[in-house]
Order: C-alpha cells, then sequence, then structure tokens
C-alpha cells in the first residue's frame, strides 16, 4: 500500500523526521487559509501515487494566500499524467508547504534487498534525481547499509552513511537521527520502500525532508490496521479496485483486448507471454488463485466481461489445488448469465479435467475449445481478431 | 534418487487443517510416508488417519519426522518455520502464501548456519517421482520417474511445464518449487547446486519470472555446471512496477525484466524457451545436443 507523501511525512515525523511546516487541503479556500497560516510563501503539492510530479506540472510555487488559491484550483479535480502514470491519476487534495531555502539536496531511503535478504538504508549526495539513474551511471555516488534484523540499525551505520554523503560538522548529529528514524520506521511499520529525496540542507543549515514516499507491504496490512484508514483507492485503477472489493485479488490492467482468467501468478504471466508471442496482447493480468468456489470465478468473469477493452476472452487453468470442473462450473454459469459476451477460448488441464470437458460439453454453450497451452493462445488471438 | 525427499522421507504437516489434510491423503495415495500432523492444541488426535502432536519436536521425537511441510497461515509461518528448524528437521517446505517479508527477513536471519534447508515459502513443494514422495499441493499424475531436474519459481506454470516434458517422453528426477516471494529459503542457484550434485539427474529445466535478480545469480552458477540446463523466464509482457500475483513478481529497474533475465541466462550457456509453450520442445532440443537422447 502506497501513501501519500503528506501521510508519508506524518509518519516519518512521528520517527522525529523533521519536514517542512505544511497542511493538507482537499479545496482551494483549505488552500488558501493554509497559505496564509504559512506565511504566505508556499508551494502547492498534488498528492497523487506517482512520482515525477514535478516536470508534470503537478508542484505550483505560490507567493501569497490569492496564488496558492489558484493554483489550488489548477490542480484539484484534475488528473495529473506523469511518465509513472500515462492514465493519470486524480487529484483530490494538496499539500501546501512552506517554501525552503535549498542549499543541498541529498537522497535518502530505505528497500529490502531480495539478494542479501535484508531491508537496507541508502544515501546518496545526488539528490532531486531518480535514484536508479544514480545507481546506473554514477555508481560511486550510492552508499548503502545493510540492517541485521537480530540487533537492528546500528548508530556507526548512520554515522558511515552521513559521513559519505558530506553531512559532518554540525550536521552529523542531526543526519545521525533522522538516517535512524527512517530505518525505525521502516522495520516497525513493514515497509517495502521508503525515500526522501530529496533530504534538504537549508541555507541557514538545517535538515528538512522535502519529498517523502512510503510504502507499505501489502503481506503485513494485518498488523497496520491504522495506516490501512490512510488508504486512498481513487489512486488506484477503478477496474482493479473493483476486482480486490468482489475478492479477486490479483488483476491487473493493461492495454491489449484478449481478457485472461488464469489460475496461478506464473502461469497467468506465462499466458500473457504466449498470448503476445502469437501476435495479441493481453487485456489484464488475472490470477484466480485457487478459487474452488463458482460465484468467485463468475465475479472474475464479469470483470473481463465488463472491460470494454476486451474482445476475446482466454480461460487458461492448469489444475492443482484449483479443481477444473468447478471453474468450467463458474464458466457455464456466467455465459449463461450473459456476463461474457466476447468469444471466450478454454482450456482445462489437471485436476478432474475429465469432469470439467465434461460439464463444458454437455453445457451446450458456444465455446471454443483449446487443446494445449499454443492452441489456447493462437485461438484467443485469432478470435480478438475476428471480433 | 533425486533431491531433497527420497524413500526415506518421513513427512510432518504442520497446519493441519483443510489444505493439509488434503494433501497428506493425496501425498499418502502416491506412496508418500506422512507421519504426523502438528496443530497446537489438538495433540492426540487422529485426522484423516494421520495421528496429531502439538509440537514439532514430538513429531521427530516419536515418528522421526524429517521433512516438514507447512500449511500454517501467513501470519503465523514464521513462528512454524523457526520450530521446524528448533526440532532439527532437515528439510522444511512452506507453502504458505503472503508471509510479511520483513518476517522473512527474521527466518533468513535465523537460519543462517542452522542444518535446515528451507523451500520456499510460496510454493507449490517438492516430488521425487522415482521414491513416490511428494511434500507438496502438485497434481501427481502428471509427473514421470525420469532424470531431469525441474525447479521453479510459481506452480501451475511448472505443471504445466512438467506436463509438457511428460508428455515429451522427459521423466523428471525431483521437481522443486522455490517460491514467487522475494525472500526465499532456498535460492534458484542453490536448487541447481542440488540437481549438480545429484548422480540421478542429468539436465535441468529451470523455470524463472521478472523481478530481483535470482535468475542472474543462478545465471552465473549455470556457467560452472557440468549439466546442461533449459529454461523459460515468465512475464516477458509484464508492466514495470506492478505486482504480477506473486510479491516477488515486480520489475524494478532493468535488471528485472525478463529479457535481461533470458539474456544472463543464454550467455551462461543454457537453452532458453521464448514462448511458455515450447518448454517440453526445447528441453528436447537440448538433450538431444547434449548427446543425452
Amino acid at each position: 500500500m502506497k501513501l501519500h507523501e503528506y501521510q508519508a511525512k506524518e509518519l516519518l515525523a512521528r520517527y522525529g523526521v523533521p519536514t517542512p511546516g505544511g497542511k493538507v487541503a482537499r479545496s482551494a479556500d483549505e488552500a488558501a487559509a493554509a497559505a496564509e497560516e504559512l506565511g504566505g510563501k508556499v508551494v502547492v503539492k498534488a498528492q497523487v501515487h506517482a512520482g515525477g510530479r514535478g516536470k508534470a506540472g503537478g508542484i505550483k510555487l505560490a507567493n501569497s494566500a490569492e496564488e496558492a488559491r489558484a493554483a489550488a484550483e489548477e490542480l484539484l479535480g484534475t488528473n495529473l499524467v506523469t511518465i509513472q502514470s500515462p492514465q493519470g491519476q486524480p487529484i483530490n487534495s494538496v499539500l501546501v508547504e512552506e517554501q525552503i531555502d535549498v542549499a543541498r539536496e541529498l537522497y535518502l531511503g530505505a528497500v529490502i534487498d531480495n539478494q542479501s535478504g535484508r531491508p537496507v538504508v541508502i544515501a546518496s549526495a545526488a539528490g532531486g534525481m531518480d535514484i536508479e539513474q544514480v545507481a546506473e551511471e554514477t555508481p560511486e555516488e550510492i552508499h548503502s547499509q545493510a540492517i541485521d534484523p537480530a540487533c537492528g540499525f546500528q548508530g556507526y551505520q548512520a554515522r558511515a552513511l552521513a559521513f559519505a554523503t558530506g553531512l559532518d560538522g554540525d550536521l552529523n548529529r542531526p543526519a545521525v537521527a533522522l538516517i535512524s528514524a527512517l530505518a525505525q520506521a521502516f522495520e516497525e511499520n513493514d515497509g517495502s520502500l521508503a525515500e526522501i529525496n530529496p533530504l534538504v540542507v537549508t541555507g541557514d543549515g538545517k535538515l528538512l525532508a522535502v519529498d517523502a514516499k512510503f510504502s507499505i507491504d501489502d503481506d503485513a496490512d494485518f498488523r497496520h490496521r491504522d495506516l490501512l484508514e490512510l488508504r486512498d483507492k481513487s489512486q488506484d485503477d477503478p477496474l482493479e479496485v473493483e476486482a480486490e472489493e468482489a475478492g479477486v485479488q490479483n488483476y491487473v490492467k493493461l492495454d491489449g483486448d484478449i481478457g485472461c482468467i488464469v489460475n496461478g501468478a506464473g502461469l497467468a504471466m506465462a499466458t500473457m507471454d504466449a498470448i503476445k508471442f502469437e501476435g495479441g496482447d493481453p487485456a489484464n493480468f488475472l490470477d484466480i488463485g485457487t478459487a474452488n468456489d463458482p460465484e468467485a470465478i463468475v465475479t472474475a468473469l464479469r470483470l473481463i466481461g465488463a472491460d470494454p477493452d476486451v474482445k476475446a476472452v482466454l480461460v487458461n487453468i492448469f489444475g492443482g489445488l484449483a479443481r477444473t470442473d468447478v471453474i468450467a462450473e463458474g464458466v457455464v454459469q456466467a455465459k449463461r448469465d450473459g456476463l461474457i459476451p466476447q468469444p471466450t477460448v478454454v482450456r482445462l488441464a489437471g485436476t478432474n479435467v475429465e469432469e470439467g470437458t465434461r460439464i463444458l460439453d454437455e453445457s451446450g454453450i458456444e465455446l471454443i475449445r483449446a487443446d494445449g497451452f499454443a492452441d489456447a493462445a493462437r485461438k484467443s488471438v485469432e478470435a480478438a481478431v475476428g471480433a | 534418487m533425486g533431491v531433497l525427499l527420497d524413500e526415506n522421507s518421513r513427512v510432518v504437516i504442520q497446519g493441519f487443517g483443510g489444505a493439509g489434510q488434503r494433501e497428506a491423503k493425496t501425498s499418502r495415495e502416491y506412496g508418500t510416508q506422512i507421519v504426523c500432523g502438528v496443530t497446537p492444541g489438538r495433540g492426540g488426535q487422529i485426522l484423516e488417519d494421520t495421528p496429531i502432536r502439538n509440537t514439532v519436536r514430538e513429531a521427530v521425537d516419536e515418528f522421526d519426522a524429517n521433512v516438514s511441510l507447512i500449511f500454517v497461515p501467513a501470519p503465523f509461518a514464521a513462528d512454524a518455520i523457526l520450530e521446524a528448524a528448533d526440532a532439527g528437521i532437515p528439510v522444511a517446505i512452506c507453502i504458505t502464501e503472503g508471509i510479511p517479508v520483513q518476517d522473512m527477513v527474521r527466518v533468513k536471519r535465523a537460519l543462517d548456519g542452522s542444518e535446515t534447508l528451507l523451500i520456499g515459502p510460496n510454493c507449490p513443494g517438492v516430488i521425487t517421482p522415482a521414491a513416490r514422495a511428494r511434500a507438496g499441493i502438485m497434481p501427481t499424475d502428471v509427473y514421470l520417474e525420469g532424470n531431469v531436474g525441474v525447479i521453479s519459481r510459481s506452480g501451475t506454470l511448472v505443471y504445466e511445464t512438467v506436463d509438457q516434458l511428460t508428455r515429451a517422453g522427459i521423466g523428471q528426477s525431483s521437481s522443486v518449487g522455490v517460491g514467487g516471494d522475494p525472500i526465499i529459503g532456498t535460492t534458484q542457484a542453490e536448487a541447481l547446486a542440488l540437481f549438480e550434485a545429484d548422480p540421478d539427474t542429468a539436465a535441468v529445466v529451470l523455470i524463472g519470472e521478472i523481478g530481483g535478480t535470482a535468475e542472474q545469480e543462478a545465471a552465473a552458477y549455470v556457467a560452472q555446471m557440468s549439466k546442461p540446463v533449459t529454461a523459460f523466464i515468465a512475464g516477458a509482457t509484464a508492466p514495470p512496477g506492478r505486482r504480477m500475483g506473486h510479491a516477488g513478481a515486480i520489475i524494478a529497474g532493468k535488471a528485472g525484466t525478463a529479457e535481461a533475465k533470458k539474456a544472463a541466462l543464454r550467455e551462461a550457456g543454457a537453452m532458453v524457451a521464448d514462448s511458455p509453450s515450447q518448454i517440453g520442445e526445447t528441453c528436447l532440443e537440448q538433450l538431444r545436443s547434449a548427446g543425452l537422447l
């Protein structure tokens, strides 16, 4: 789950990370009032779950309350299109913050390193830039310290990062406190990604987290009920939210026109690949998992059938824990109820395949039957082209 | 005889609920020794012809269990893995999906230097057809006894793969599901090493997917293996930055793409299938060119 910038800052501030004075606003009036309170000279920042906001026009300088009102009016209620979200994300709130006198910009982040199996705190003197680009072009500017879960992040590690990025002298103590605070917040809240970019040294020699990102491991939701309340579903694809609310967890909307319903993540990805290999384009990733309940299958099919981009549907099931007969029943029911008007290719293999095949045979419903993986992909591409 | 499981494997199932009972039955029908179930508070009961105990320690002491198959729900699964390790179980196989990543960070740290080899989590398990030994959730009828080792991050895609192999007449020594999570007990490279050392394995099929750099690490090992490797990487069409079902299947940076992984494996000498429907054929070709057919 991704937090908005203002939520990430509130979370980090609880651990002692210094952030600029600011207030979240959901209307132009609120933005003007916030600017007034902050002394007039502010930055108005669109709150969307995507990076690259500045370049996309989502961050505006305002030198008075009236300018802040105008900036908020311009942003609120629109969709911000960034490099990271080409389809755009709705701006429902803005963060109004005091303007900062920037002397230096640095980068500070935390992420899980799969290779070592440890959380890693990363710092770089090259702040304000895309850190992946820095890592690629000037890897020597990236400094990192892995957290040993047995004893936690240590002071010497924070000091090493601070000194490596030139945070010495009077800045060293506050830098060590700030870096340690980020590490602690990351560990205690099951962070999957945390970033302070830029971390700013102000003209008068203070450290401030001027932008912040924080994502929480979705699998650790159950122990962060308080943070779940911060979730903003408007930032997610509406079809994906609907899928999730219907109990279909693993749905990702894509650009193509062949709707896919598959059991298992690996097979679901491979099915998309096979469609592409045969010259088609998948409309989605969908893993129905081991849903052994025809209702869940019907729900998944209804979602795919209702997607206006979908011209053909491919059901590709290799039953393990999932039973092909239960899936066959779901397909038949969804077809009977008119939930998938598109031509539908079905390929069944694995657990109870004889029974599943019999259910499809006896239903009398028009389905395109496929024998094997390649055949299924090919037929779905043909069906989409013909539709 | 294959890796991790053989005819001496004595399996305890931790978390003997619906899934555990169902899989105990399937494994037993296949020919596997399921010796005990562990569900705290149900010790002394018998469920699905299986004696239940409260702790893994009892399963080891009374039934000589030497493999643990874990179905414990995600919030408690880290605890279950560590209990298996503490009881001295040499091979722990965790099926559970959705364990918090930072729980696995701690588990991995705790297993450092331990005698216990963890497979998974979020995996379909392990099967050694020649020994009729199954500790997992895979359908048994697609497997055929043979000398090709199979390694996969995914469950259903490995059934698909094995089905293609079996239809092509290629039997399997063992099939190991290493799991779809970002942090797993045994990596693809480590699983390759198990097969390299196994006298009954002549070649290996590796099924990777997008996200992380485990396939690149596997490729580095492939380069020094004596046995030929055939590979497929799922997710060539997945968009970056999105989690594709598996917690580990998310492209962050160029190394995570299918293209980069395929290139690394080809560079290391593996034969890589471009379409998932061609894994069987590609393996046949690889076996022929290596003079194994």
